[in-house]
Order: C-alpha cells, then structure tokens, then sequence
C-alpha cells in the first residue's frame, strides 16, 4: 500500500462519485455555466443537422395526413410494421430515465444523482417521439383526440372499449408521460432557483417564475424530499406497468409469436435495456463536449454498462424461452412462427438483433471493456440497433405468414417509413441539445448532496472521499464500511 | 378626478393593492423580519440550529441549497404530512377510474336527461363476448388513473403546502441570498420568535460560528409608492 493517499487500491474498486474540487460552488459553476456562456458554435451546426431531420418529420406527416396512410408501406397482412415497431422502441427507451430516477432512488443508488436529470429529459423526448406514431397511424390524429381519449362526443355518443389492451395502452404512455413531466418539473425546480440567483435582467425573471419562488427552506425541503419519494414509489410499478401494457397490445391478441405470457418481463427488460444504452450513448458525448467528466465519471458509466450487461442477458433468456415454449408447447402454428423467425425471409433481421443484443453485451464481461469509451459507445448504439430490430422481428415475422397461405407477404418500408423514423430521430436529438443548451443537464443539488456526504461522512463510515479530499487528514481505511 | 378621489379619502387603488401584495406575498411594511446568520456546511448549520434551538427558541428555519441531514429534529421541523393527502386523492383516482369504465360501457339503467346533448350517455355495447364490466379487464387503467391522480397530489400538494408560488419571501432581502442556492447555509430566526431580541439574537447566531450574520427587514424595495406610505 502507497503511502499517498491518492494512490489507494480501494480507489480503483470504489472511486468517489464526485471528483474534481471538493467545493460546492464548483458543482453550481460546473453546471450552471454550461447554459449561461455565449452558444458554442459547434451546438448551431449540430442543432441545424437535427433540426432540419426534424423538418423532414414534420414534412413526412404532413404528407401522410394530406394522402393517407397508404403512403406507409403497411399492408395486408403486415397491417403493424414500422409504425409500431418505432412506438415501442421510443416508449423503451423512455425506460431507462425512469427507472434511474425512481427505482435507483429507492434502492438508494447514489451514483444517480450525475445522471437522473439528463436521463428523465431522455425519457421525456423519447415518449414524445413514440406518440407520434400511435396518434398519426389514425391518418386524422385531430380527430383521434375523441378516438383515444374518453372525451364526450355528439356525433356518435359511443365511448372508448376500455375491454382492449390499446386502450390500456393510451392510459398507460399518457399517465407515463404525465408523470415523468412532473418528476422532472419537481426535481428542476431547486436547480432553477440556482440559476435565478446566478442571473439578472429578464433571464431572472423567468427562471424565478419557473422556480416558483423556490428559496430552499428546510420545511419546504421536508415535503420535497416526501413528495420525491413518493413521485419515486408510484413511478416505479408505473413504470413496470407501462411496457407490461405494451406487451399487452400483443400478447392479448391470438396471433403466434405474439400470444406469450413471457412478454411483459421479456418487454420491461428490453426496455431497460436499450434504455440504458441511449442514455450511455448520450451522456459519453454530453460528458466529452461539456467538460463534466468530473460529475459523470467513468464509474457511472461503468455502472450503467453493468445494467446493460445484465439486462442483455434477461432478454438473450427470454429469445431462449420463448424457442423453448414455442417447441415444448406442441402447437405447430407456433413452433412455425418461431422456424419461421429464424430462418424464413426475415432471418437477416432475426440475426441482428441476436447479434447485437445477445452476444455484444458480453464484451462487457471484461472490466477493460466497460471503462473503454469508445467500446461503450460502439456497443451502445449497436444495443439500440439490436432492440429496435427486436421489435421488428416480433411485429413484423408474426405478422407476415398469416393462418393460409393465400395471406401471405412480406413487408418493404416506403420511403416515408424511413424518413419518418429517421425524423423522430432528429426530434429527440434536438429537443435534448435545446435542453443541453437552457437547463441544468445535471441535478446541481442532488450532486451536492452527494458530495455532502463525501465531505462530512456519518460517524463511522468510511467512504473513500476521505482519501482523496484534501480537506480530510488521510484515514488508514480499515474497510470501505459505508460504500457508495 | 383623481385629484377628488385622493383628496376625499383611500381610493379603491389604496385599499385593493396593499392586498394584492398581501395575498401575494409581496410586503410592504418596514418591520423586521428575522436574524439571518450564514454557514459554510451543513455540520455547522446543524449545530447552530441546535444550539439556537436550546437557548429557547422556536420560530427557526434554514435555508439550504440541498436538503441538509439533521437540520429538522435540530430545528424542531415536523414530519411532511404529504402522504396523508396523497392516499385518498390516490383512491379518488381508482374510484374516477371505476366510475368512467362502468358507466361509459355497462350502466343500462334510465339515461340522464340531457346527457346527449352534451355526449354524455352511457353507450353498453357488447364486444368479443365479453361481459360489459369486470373489474379484470378494468386493472390496468384502475392502476394508471390512480398513479396519475396520486403523482398530481404529490406535486400540487408539495407546492400548496410550501406556499409556493409565491413572487417575493422577505428572506430575499438578505444580503447574500444569492448563494443560499449555492454554497451557503442560512440559518433564520423570525422576529416573532417570542425570544427575538435583535442584537443579541445576531450575538447568539455569531457565536455559533456563522461567517457573517445580520437583521433582515420585510421592506418593498420593488415598490417604491408603497414604501413613501410605509414611512409616514
């Protein structure tokens, strides 16, 4: 063992959350600053990519509602292709925000805090990019307002079947993308008072309305902290639920290869999945072009990919069982859909997604691996790949080898398909640099609480911060008690 | 015109603004509003609070740029009855939930007169077999409308039982307000406190360890009008 401090073995097991210098006002002045200096350059070029992809969106919807839904390559027997392959993939990558924010609060992860915000912002925009496709596969989506919705209508009197698992479905994505609004409104609000009182002129102004007044007070502290965990313990079934709802859409149905009781774990776990590897994709370049690499260290990341590893191996075990079942089941149209899956006419995108989402994973058995950014990165966006074939696979296989042959076909995407999808992509990507740009990417007083606990550590505990904080006489550490 | 009403007495403006700013939290007495005493960490915060809390008094609270452990049982705070209100407005969600499904797709009783004019009849309409109502098929959105529901209460209620919104707190007027969203820690001691005595309240507070500590009054900075009325 070195006798400096800094060069501890405990530090490479179990390095502090927050590096950098140990102050406060170095965490406000990392994070506030980011939204308060003049517009990078390089954030107009990337915000004119982005936008003019979402230009594109909005051209392609519109184009849609002026002709039709025809103009998407759906048809007998495929009727659900990209549509709904694009909702599910969005509405699972909205999972990994969530789940940060909420079921990492209460298993107290406080690695965390770094990422929550920039997570449930992802969250946001990715359940914003999934209505799109639900809303406008109606062809009159300012008529689907009283389809969805169990609005009182004139024309008809009739309401909604609240017996079919799509209606499930609007309560579902619309009370989660209600909620995660408010999770991430209430989590904001500290960090806008911070800003307010960094700020003069009309940038004050607003951020002190949007603050609402905040000022900190340890009785408002009180019922924030509650209404927090409270927000965390209703978000987290809800969570659970939503994809659990979405695989209902399927699972309900009697087609083979979708009528599976595995699909609300297989799906949640799915969801995590890829959500957490948008997440890791995001936060490596925000990390990289923000300068918060003391805030977002490499043990977060390490941690995420830790997730990605584990949750890979759930939906590599679900891929297996549902071969398994479709065998041991006896029922030859299922044994079909799954032979069929494999190595029918869809087998390409069968063994995307195997590749990409069972066997990349793995790489990050290797400690090496998972603390390389650049392997991080690969493989977080080969993971996205492999989950939005997933859904493809399921979707579009089940659907294209119907009960008679007569009714069989194969599904090519038109062009609007693609530059639909591709559009959504621009959308997220520039509603999350508008929020890279204006807001706090970071929960400026989650983190400093964190670092509180680093700096003032309960009695007893030994947190390995003592040894890296200057401010502390180096501890002989007899064993990493409180851990992080 | 204006020059009668003013001379006749309190015009409606003199009466309603002072009001206005009272129901927003805006004042516009020059009176004191509390001793404000500044920390550099929540340790030190905490002891204070302690200290100040044993020497008698009771009308305490600390303004903090993160929630400080310890700070409630050494300022005497209560717990957050936020749960209380979110149970039922929760089960008011389920009980709207049960409610919508039964009535919009299984009531047959006699229809509410009127309700077609504004669409609102209950429509019964078998579909699949399958019965008109059953609290099975009814489970997830009984579920979703109740997280809804307790997600409102939650935040709603977390606001309205801070007081907040509120435009302007008479804390602000404390000289480096700014940084208790920072890197500050302030401890307050209200003026109402039954044990206030001013100086030697700042006295106590700097004995404490703050770095610095000092008298805020309530004032109106922002409205000039309404301070020449607060000094006659």
């Amino acid at each position: 063992m070195a006798n400096d401090p800094r060069q501890h073995p405990l530090l490479e097991v179990n390095p502090p959350l927050v590096q950098g210098p140990q102050t406060y006002h170095a965490i406000t002045q990392a994070v506030s600053e980011i939204s308060e200096g003049a517009t990078p350059r390089k954030w107009y070029i990337l915000t004119g990519i982005t936008g003019s992809i979402t230009l594109m969106l909005f051209g392609m919807l519109t184009w849609l509602v002026a002709n039709g839904i025809g103009v998407w390559g759906n048809n007998a027997p495929v009727y659900w292709a990209w549509d709904i392959t694009n909702f599910v993939f969005w509405i699972g990558i909205g999972h990994a925000g969530t789940l940060i924010s909420a079921i990492l609060f209460l298993f107290r992860q406080k690695w965390r805090t770094s990422i929550n915000r920039s997570a449930e912002a992802m969250t946001l925009f990715a359940v914003a990019c999934a209505m799109i496709f639900p809303l406008f596969h109606t062809g009159r989506p300012w008529r689907a307002i009283y389809w969805l919705g169990p609005l009182p209508n004139t024309d008809t009197g009739m309401w909604q079947n609240f017996r079919s698992p799509l209606m499930w479905d609007v309560f579902a994505v619309s009370t989660y993308a209600t909620v995660s609004a408010l999770f991430w409104y209430v989590g904001l609000v500290p960090d806008l008072a911070t800003l307010r009182d960094r700020a003069t002129g009309l940038r004050e102004k607003i951020f002190h309305a949007a603050s609402l007044g905040w000022r900190g007070s340890a009785r408002h502290w009180r019922n924030y902290e509650m209404a927090y965990l409270i927000l965390a313990a209703i978000s987290t079934p809800l969570v659970l639920s939503v994809h659990t709802i979405v695989s209902f859409d399927f699972a309900t149905s009697i087609i083979p290869g979708w009528h599976t009781t595995i699909f609300p774990p297989y799906f949640v776990a799915g969801a995590i999945f890829s959500g957490f590897a948008c997440v890791l994709t995001l936060l490596i370049i925000a990390r990289w072009s923000l300068n918060l690499e003391h805030l977002i260290t490499l043990k977060h990341l390490e941690n995420m990919n830790k997730v990605i590893l584990v949750t890979g191996w759930v939906v590599g075990l679900a891929y297996a069982t549902e071969f398994f079942i479709a065998w041991y089941s006896g029922n030859p149209y299922e044994k079909f859909a799954f032979i069929n899956r494999a190595f029918g006419p869809y087998w390409w995108a069968y063994w995307t997604m195997i590749t990409c989402n069972v066997v990349s994973p793995n790489f990050f058995w290797f400690k090496k691996l998972r603390n390389s950014i650049p392997v991080m990165f690969v493989l977080s966006i080969v993971v996205n790949i492999g989950m939005w074939f997933e859904r493809f696979v399921i979707i579009a296989t089940s659907l294209h080898r119907d009960f008679l042959p007569s009714s069989w076909g194969y599904f090519r995407p038109t062009y609007v398909d693609i530059c639909t999808f591709i559009g959504t992509i621009g959308l997220f990507l520039t509603l999350f640099l508008l929020f890279c740009r204006f807001l706090p990417i970071i929960a400026i007083g989650e983190v400093k609480g964190v670092l509180a606990e680093q700096r003032n550590p309960a009695p007893g505990v030994h947190t390995t911060s003592q040894v890296v904080d200057p401010k502390f006489e180096p501890v002989a550490l007899v064993s990493n008690g409180g851990g992080h | 015109m204006s020059d009668h009403e003013q001379q006749a007495g309190p015009g409606l403006k003199d009466v309603l603004l002072p009001k206005l700013y009272e129901i927003f939290g805006i004042s516009y007495k020059h009176t004191l509003y509390a001793a404000i005493a500044e920390f550099e960490d929540g340790p030190q915060l905490v002891e204070a609070g302690k200290r100040v809390r044993e020497a008698g008094y009771t009308k305490l609270d600390a303004l903090t740029p993160f929630p400080v452990h310890g700070i409630d049982d050494a300022l005497g705070i209560p717990k957050s009855i936020l749960g209380w209100i979110v149970i039922p407005i929760a089960f008011f969600g389920t009980a709207n939930a049960f409610f919508l499904m039964w009535y919009t797709g299984a009531y047959e009783g006699p229809q509410i007169p009127g309700c077609e004019l504004i669409g609102m009849c209950s429509y019964p309409l078998v579909i699949g077999g399958k019965p008109l109502f059953h609290w099975v098929f009814g489970l997830p959105i009984l579920f979703e409308l109740s997280i809804l529901f307790a997600a409102f209460a939650a935040v709603i209620g977390m606001f309205v039982l801070n007081g907040l919104p509120r435009y302007h707190h008479p804390s602000f007027n404390y000289s480096n307000i700014r940084r208790a969203t920072d890197d500050r820690f302030l401890l307050v001691v209200e003026a109402t406190d039954p044990k206030f005595k001013g100086e030697d309240t700042l006295a106590l507070l700097k004995s404490c360890g703050a770095v610095h500590a000092e008298l805020v009054e309530d004032n109106v900075d922002e409205v000039p009008e309404m301070a020449e009325r607060a000094t006659l």
